[in-house]
């Protein structure tokens, strides 16, 4: 049996399914009224990396997000902004343009994103290309053919090198969970991918269900909490696809308040991939300060 | 190839993380208090004997109190010998004349019937029981109430099957039952109780715990609503002279109880040379037993589940913490730290992971263990969430550096109050768990599955978990071996208690 160095270098502890979801079920326990509720949806809003990842995308339907992330809800202007817009390559510069001086970041995903299969000359390429463009944040994805056949050496290589690519942006690592099938998988990537220069892990692409359940973000809140404890380094969270409603926020939230603390429940890091998501935690806010629920249409696409 | 320590090889972190309930900063929840508005709660409570409540023949009446705020909920009759004279001889009548003269698919019938009114009232009696005992409103409502609903559902299934369950052994039911319940799990011990009995076709008088009787006499309204016969069930309130009138009353064919060890052994005493038979169920140490090979943050969150759910008021609680120590300061820390998440407080508030402490009598008896484990040179450990002022408390507790030796390891505390040791070898650890006099429950925590069955196999205790702690099933027998009981209730085990052990005609 061919030991690769890197599955030498490191280990990562066993996980057990049940009782990651019996815990999960725990924390969906939580009722979260009132103010605290009010909070959570306002650090949501706050969290929210506005997504649109379509082959049908147009500078014109970036530019429609960007003006949807620069106001939200016109009824309601004292609402925080999203954290970063997440875009495509090709449309990096024109949401650059959009949101210049706003404070919302440009984030777009890279290295052959959805599927990654692409040979590593060409994905370091084009991660130079979208940082060239603007891009604050660089979202890429892993090898998963590569991790699933063992290859970890190869896998952490690639990340290095999109990490030393993508200069001063910030790197986030999509695992593509959906792909990987166990939580120890998930947890052996998570940890690949924040010792080989994650500033974030993220759990998917949208692409493929399932994306970011409760168990799959567990297990990756603990492995940033281990790595946390063994190093000081403070590694982001971006839970991506499936999450569309506030109540799905607000369990994230308490699981993050639970697992990592108050210091991660901060846009630096912890990010909602999301494109339906900020529309429903609107119509909550909505609610919880006037009783009433508005109409989905009043609520700007 | 790297050898098997695949834990994440923390050693005792400087870092801490910023989890801490009760601190000011940052975001937290706010308070979310169930309801209690559609809950009816009587001033006075009566006994319920031959499907009436009456008032206690002397008139004597006890207080019933909410633990989480001291004040008085009720009134509640206290029962003499002459009223478990009148429950018995009712049971008895309603025995010979009616329940045991029965088709047995008509008794089903009403056991059904009572299984599905505690579904339909369960929010009402978990609030009723969260009220009454102090336990957090997300146990009554997810555990107490379904397994109570569970379990009457379970044994009215074998009310016409009796033939099928014991095949070539007869099935006579043995006449009227004498039953004893503790405080802990009040609607749910008496559902424990009363389910198998009366669907193998005995009758019962029980007697609950005095502190925690009201879910017992809401159960008692729903015996009479459901239209089961008078004097099939009849409950009896008081304290310890109402107990031992019930068990000693010489019309009593079996008793049946659940409480102290203390208790138990004075029963069995008084039992001796009688010919009723008995099940004792009694008090626990177990050990949940933590390897290195474990998955390190479902044990933490099992060791969290096996010693502070329900306050630890909990026969089977997972009260010592063995953990092999190349582990220990990983698991020990990551326990401090889930700790801290644990949200202490008002019972009725949904996210109150552990609520009041039963009564002043358990507080006490909990402090002075504290006191006790520090004297004897264990390291406590509490953690820094906030209690309400008013109320009985106890916030989480750990004994680190615990011992063998140590009263805090071998005695029952009854409480949030976790004796931590380590060991080295598996047989060490073996060893260590079985080093007690007690033998109910216990827990080992690997991710081998060879090595969890081998461990759980030489731990003497009647329920052993594997990767998991606290779980119950109606179908499983539940029961100790040495002072933690004798017989076994739940499952078919728990039916055969009912009968009449005898070769078929």
């Amino acid at each position: 049996m061919q030991m690769s160095p890197a599955t030498a270098s490191f280990e990562s502890p066993p996980i057990d399914t049940v009782g990651v979801e019996e815990r999960v079920a725990r924390l969906c326990s939580r009722s979260i009224k009132k103010d605290a509720k009010l909070q959570a949806l306002h650090l949501t809003l706050s969290m929210i990396d506005l997504t649109t990842l379509e082959g049908a995308d147009s500078e014109g339907k970036v530019r429609q997000l960007c003006a949807k992330a620069l106001q939200l809800h016109a009824a309601l202007p004292d609402l925080p902004h999203v954290a970063a817009v997440c875009v495509y390559p090709a449309l990096v510069g024109v949401a650059k343009r959009a949101l210049e001086g706003s404070g919302i970041n440009v984030a777009s995903v890279a290295t052959s994103f959805p599927a990654g299969q692409a040979p590593i000359e060409i994905k370091l390429l084009e991660v130079r290309k979208a940082v060239e463009a603007g891009a604050d944040e660089v979202d890429m994805v892993i090898s998963r053919g590569r991790c699933l056949a063992g290859d970890f050496a190869y896998s952490a290589d690639e990340i290095a090198s999109v990490k030393e690519a993508c200069g001063e942006a910030h790197l986030k690592v999509i695992l593509e969970t959906g792909e990987l099938g166990t939580l120890d998988a998930v947890r052996r990537a998570s940890d690949l991918a924040m010792r080989s220069g994650a500033d974030f892990i993220k759990t998917s692409t949208g692409k493929i269900k399932p994306a970011a359940t409760m168990p799959v973000v567990l297990v990756m809140l603990e492995a940033i909490r281990d790595h946390y404890l063994r190093t000081g380094e403070k590694i982001g969270m971006k839970p991506a696809g499936g999450i569309s409603t506030a109540k799905d926020a607000i369990r994230h939230l308490v699981m993050v308040r639970e697992t990592l603390g108050q210091d991660w429940l901060d846009p630096d890091l912890y990010r909602f991939g999301a494109s339906s998501l900020a529309n429903d935690v609107l119509r909550q806010i909505v609610k919880q300060r006037s009783g009433i629920y508005q109409s989905f249409d009043d609520f700007s696409l | 190839m790297t050898n098997s320590t695949p834990s994440t090889g923390l050693k005792a972190p400087k870092l801490r993380l910023g989890i801490r309930d009760g601190s000011d900063d940052g975001w937290g929840y706010a308070p979310a208090p169930e309801s209690t508005d559609h809950v009816e709660l009587r001033d006075r409570y009566g006994l319920f004997i031959d499907g009436d409540f009456t008032d206690a023949a002397d008139g004597r009446t006890f207080e019933t109190a909410n633990p989480a705020t001291e004040e008085k909920i009720a009134d509640v009759a206290l029962a003499g010998d002459a009223d478990v004279d009148r429950a018995v001889a009712a049971a008895r009548r309603a025995y010979d004349e009616v329940w045991s003269q029965l088709a047995p698919r008509e008794r089903g019938k009403y056991v059904y019937r009572i299984a599905r009114v505690l579904q339909e009232r369960g929010r009402e009696l978990a609030i009723t029981e969260s009220l009454d005992g102090g336990k957090p409103i997300r146990e009554s409502r997810d555990v107490d109430i379904p397994l109570a609903a569970a379990h009457f559902f379970y044994y009215a299934g074998w009310a016409d099957k009796l033939d099928y369950a014991f095949p070539g052994r007869g099935a006579r039911a043995l006449g009227v039952a004498g039953q004893v319940i503790p405080w802990n799990f009040p609607l749910l011990m008496a559902a424990w109780k009363i389910a198998p009995a009366i669907a193998a076709g005995n009758t019962v008088v029980l007697k609950p715990a005095e502190t925690t009787p009201l879910t017992a006499l809401k159960l008692a309204e729903i015996i009479r609503d459901a239209g089961v016969p008078p004097g099939v069930v009849n409950i009896v309130t008081g304290a310890g002279e109402t107990g031992a009138a019930v068990v000693q009353h010489e019309d009593v064919d079996k008793v049946a109880f659940t409480g102290s060890t203390e208790v138990g052994k004075l029963i069995r005493r008084a039992l001796a040379g009688s010919d009723k038979h008995y099940t004792l169920e009694l008090g626990g140490k177990a050990a949940n037993l933590v390897f290195e090979d474990a998955a390190v943050d479902q044990a933490v969150e099992g060791i969290v589940n096996g010693i502070f759910f329900n306050q630890g008021h909990v026969c089977c609680a997972g009260s010592r913490l063995l953990v092999q120590e190349s582990v220990a300061d990983e698991v020990i820390s990551k326990l401090k730290d889930r700790m801290e998440t644990l949200i202490v407080g008002d019972p009725l508030d949904k996210n109150t992971d552990i609520g009041a402490i039963n009564s002043r009598a358990q507080l006490d008896k909990i402090e002075e263990y504290l006191e006790i484990g520090e004297a004897e040179g264990a390291e406590p450990f509490q953690t820094s969430c906030p209690v309400p002022e008013r109320g009985y408390w106890c916030r989480p507790t750990l004994f680190l550096q615990a011992s063998q030796s140590h009263r805090v390891v071998q005695e029952e505390i009854f409480g949030p109050v976790l004796a931590v040791q380590t060991f080295r070898t598996v047989d060490e650890g073996i060893a260590m768990a079985n080093n007690t006099p007690y033998g109910l429950s216990g827990g080992v925590w690997s991710d081998k599955g060879a090595k969890a069955f081998r461990v759980t196999s030489r731990i003497r205790a009647g329920v052993l978990w594997a990767n998991t702690y606290n779980k119950f099933d109606p179908t499983a027998p539940f029961g100790g071996y040495k002072e933690s009981g004798i017989g076994r209730e739940g499952g078919l085990a728990g039916l055969h208690a009912y009968l009449r052990p005898e070769a078929a005609a």
